[in-house]
């Protein structure tokens, strides 16, 4: 029964009746790949248009949808040799991209009015100095007014609106002197020029706007870029899931369009895609995302199971309770609001600087105004002198101080693979003194790793081939190496037991040890297997017990190593089983390790931790992780890691290193260092030049390009976090050779859409082997 | 002095014009792609042979 497909979740229609649909492109990486895929597309007859955005790695198909439909689009697009997932954006990428156009918008606008304005206020002050006369300067400040006014009103427009919202909240931000400074440089101007002085103010307004409009759009650039390339991943890990349609018929739809009483099928190696009850069928499930706990439960019918466990051997039938957000989810969820909140009350360096600095400004100004009213000067140089002061003790330095690093910092990071969910990360990476790790797909690797030393070659390649026949994760890895991915014809899977096929007439069989008739002979176990899973093979009268082990990520000692070297406390904290976790701790050379834990001992081992004055780095994948990530000062998860906890890292790593940790810390200290040398800069320009300013000394145009001067000052400074120098690794002397195409490294990354990650692919048994794979360049995906 | 009634007018015009012209640009969506305009003009495949 062949299956269909359904997309419509994805799919616009346009007004003439054409379809529409933007997917997420894997794997484009150079010119060729736009052409590939833009010119392979364009030939199916129906498509009318196929535009690839090389940027986002996001691809725009339209066609007729009388002629073929979105299912062949993707397939095409699989020949060509490009994942293609369905995307729909999030609703807050949306507003994120609408919000750096209407930013983009408003610099346009300041940058020409403060081109116009400057032309016109040189002219004035070359006049001055020459033979102009007052009707000629009164037109050239009306020519500016004419210009600035509106240009201001419209440019403005982030920091008004930004500065009315905290007054009404009955709080000062930074754009509360801002909003102040410009309507009264522009207010006294106007009543300069009706007076027919000789000095207005409208250069200082637009300039200020305009630098500061410059630095506000470097950092939402900044947010967005993470935010689509976030979306892209979201979607490559858009699960889908096979639902019984009226007719039960099988369809494929994504995992979003669930609804609650739908029944769907879960083949054995699939994710459970929602929680629900099992209505028939007999599996064993591997709930590792969720508890931690690698042992596979045997379930049946009536058995509740929850969204992102793993279905290890039968297939099995779902009532869907819940799709999104079953009751596991939500007291996750719980856990998690919980600890968010407190989180929170940590105030960020920059509005910590922020609040102490914003009714200083003001103080000033004020006590200026009235200093010089007192000392006897007219209103008209008080207000003067009192602007000058606004703007020159304007917080652009001080803003820019640490947005600026934190662009350039996270430029870094996303170069060495580390992608960043909120800006202040950074600052929070820096002052980490404890690591804590989860082990289950953070040390070790998500996927399992056949160990073919014990084995003969031409028997492997026999199993390999088989195992591509089948869905059970363990099988999924032995498939990884088979050398011809060729199956072998009219295999047959027996859920829960194994597969078998005829091979040059006789039968061959994989699968458990009774299944391959091996169940009472005693197999030499090899020396250090105890605790590898093993999958069986037997054909013609030999037979083979095959190892498949989780394994440490590659330079997993090296990173650890380091860390440890870098004054920081490691600890190791897992839901596994205490026979699992020790050997890992002991390898890494990690001291403090516990297992067996719940979520919540998770997030009370974290709390001690923190309440004993820690700031504790949480690292971690699993779904129970996601309370602890979120409890912890900063978190980190690999990019395999389930949807939710993703979403609650603060950062997320790429690749099967643990190289991007060492140097997420690394650079956030160097970057953290900037920072505070930046607000030192400011603060020394302050010191300097708001005495000059109260004194009277300095004309708001001055003060104005003082305060530029200092915010390039401030940003050059920022752009060295850029040079940083990389973490060096110490090479392992006792790594073996360098494999160039080991099939595990190249599979980096890769996520089908159908099936998670087998991310406990040697489910229920946990052998960890140490193994240094040689240090390839990490790829990050751009 | 008098040639400011037309230069001045005709300055701001031009800078207008070239501002409108961003704006246009930006919602046309020119922006939306950087790097794949700068690698989009590397094939050639738009020369009939």
């Amino acid at each position: 029964m062949a299956e269909v497909l359904d997309l419509s979740r994805f799919v616009e229609r346009s007004d003439n009746g054409n379809a529409h649909m933007t997917l997420a492109v894997e794997g484009v990486g150079c010119a060729g790949c736009i052409r590939r895929i833009e010119t392979g597309l364009k030939k199916l007859p129906g498509v009318i248009d196929a535009r690839l955005n090389f940027t986002q790695h996001r691809l725009a198909v339209d066609w007729r949808d009388t002629e073929i439909d979105a299912a062949k689009i993707i397939e095409t697009l699989k020949t060509l040799g490009y994942g293609a997932y369905p995307f729909a954006p999030e609703r807050v990428e949306v507003d994120e991209s609408r919000r750096a156009k209407w930013l983009l918008k408003c610099l346009a606008v300041a940058g020409f009015a403060a081109m116009n304005v400057m032309l016109l206020s040189i002219s004035v002050w070359s006049g001055n100095a020459s033979d102009m006369t007052q009707e000629t300067r009164d037109l050239f400040h009306w020519l500016s007014a004419l210009v600035a006014l509106p240009a201001a009103a419209y440019a403005g427009q982030p920091f008004f609106q930004s500065a009315w919202g905290a007054l009404r909240a009955r709080q000062l931000n930074m754009d509360v002197p801002i909003t102040v400074g410009v309507v009264l440089a522009l207010g006294l101007s106007v009543y300069e020029t009706a007076t027919h002085a000789v000095h207005a103010y409208f250069d200082s307004a637009i300039m200020l706007l305009f630098f500061l409009l410059c630095g506000r759009y470097l950092d939402q650039a900044m947010r967005r870029k993470t935010r689509q390339f976030a979306g892209n991943l979201a979607s490559f890990k858009a699960e889908f899931a096979h639902r019984f349609d009226a007719d039960a018929k099988l369809t494929r739809v994504p995992v979003s369009a669930l609804q609650r009483g739908d029944r769907i099928l879960v083949r054995p190696g699939e994710t459970v895609p929602a929680d629900g009850v099992i209505v028939n069928g007999f599996s064993e499930i591997d709930q590792s995302l969720i508890t931690g706990e690698t042992v596979p439960r045997a379930v049946d019918a009536g058995t509740i199971v929850y969204a992102g466990s793993i279905n290890c051997s039968g297939a099995l039938t779902i009532e869907v309770a819940a799709a999104g957000t079953g009751t596991l989810v939500d007291e996750v969820e719980r856990l998690l609001a919980k600890a968010t909140e407190a989180k929170s009350r940590t105030v960020r360096l920059a509005d910590r600087a922020a609040r102490l600095y914003a009714p200083v400004v003001h103080a000033t100004a004020a006590l200026t105004a009235i200093g010089w009213l007192m000392a006897g000067a007219s209103l008209h140089d008080a207000i003067v002198t009192a602007v000058a002061v606004l703007i020159i003790t304007c917080p652009c330095a001080i803003a820019l101080a640490i947005p600026a690093v934190q662009v350039v910092a996270s430029g870094r990071l996303f170069r060495s693979g580390v992608i960043l969910n909120s800006g202040d990360a950074i600052e929070r990476l820096a002052e980490v003194d404890t690591v804590v790790f989860d082990k289950t797909g953070t040390l070790t690797l998500p996927d399992g790793l056949v160990d073919d030393r014990a084995v003969d070659p031409d028997l492997l390649e026999r199993a390999a081939r088989l195992a591509l026949s089948s869905h059970h994760p363990l099988a999924t890895a032995l498939a990884r190496c088979v050398r011809e991915s060729v199956p072998y014809p009219a295999a047959i899977e027996e859920p829960g037991r194994g597969v078998r096929a005829f091979i040059d007439r006789e039968e061959a069989r994989l699968g458990s040890a009774v299944f391959c008739g091996l169940a009472n002979k005693a197999m030499p176990a090899p020396a250090d297997e105890g605790e590898a899973s093993t999958i069986c093979f037997a054909h013609a009268g030999r037979c083979a017990q095959i190892p498949v082990r989780q394994r440490l990520r590659s330079d997993a000692a090296a990173v650890v190593h380091a860390l440890a070297a870098c004054s920081l406390d490691l600890i190791v904290v897992s839901g596994d089983r205490l026979e699992a976790v020790r050997p890992v701790a002991a390898r890494l050379g990690i001291r403090q390790w516990r297992a067996e834990l719940t979520p919540a001992e998770k997030i009370a081992a974290i709390e001690s931790l923190t309440s004993r004055g820690r700031r504790v780095l949480m690292i971690g994948d699993g779904l129970n992780d996601a309370p602890a990530l979120a409890a912890a000062s900063v978190s980190l998860s690999p990019i395999t890691a389930a949807h939710l906890t993703q979403a609650r890292a603060d950062a997320l790593f790429l690749g099967d290193r643990l190289e991007p940790v060492l140097s997420a810390i690394l650079v956030s200290r160097r970057a953290k260092a900037l920072m505070r040398q930046n607000l030192a800069l400011a603060i020394v320009y302050n010191a300097l030049a708001v005495p000059i300013a109260v004194v009277g000394l300095v004309t708001p145009l001055i003060a104005a390009a003082a305060m530029s001067g200092s915010s390039i000052l401030v940003t050059l400074n920022a752009l060295r976090a850029r040079v940083g120098r990389a973490p060096i690794l110490p090479r392992d002397a006792t790594s073996p050779p360098v494999k160039a195409h080991d099939p595990a490294v190249e599979e980096t990354d890769r996520v089908d859409a159908g099936r998670v990650v087998p991310r406990s692919a040697a489910a229920g048994h946990d052998c960890v082997e140490h193994n240094i794979l040689a240090h390839e360049t990490l790829e990050v995906a751009r | 002095m008098n040639v400011l009634i037309y230069l001045v007018p005709m300055a701001l015009l031009l800078g207008l014009t070239g501002l409108i012209g961003f704006m246009w640009t930006l919602k046309s969506g020119q922006y939306d792609d950087l790097d794949g305009a700068a690698v989009r003009i590397l094939p050639d495949d738009d020369i009939e042979n």
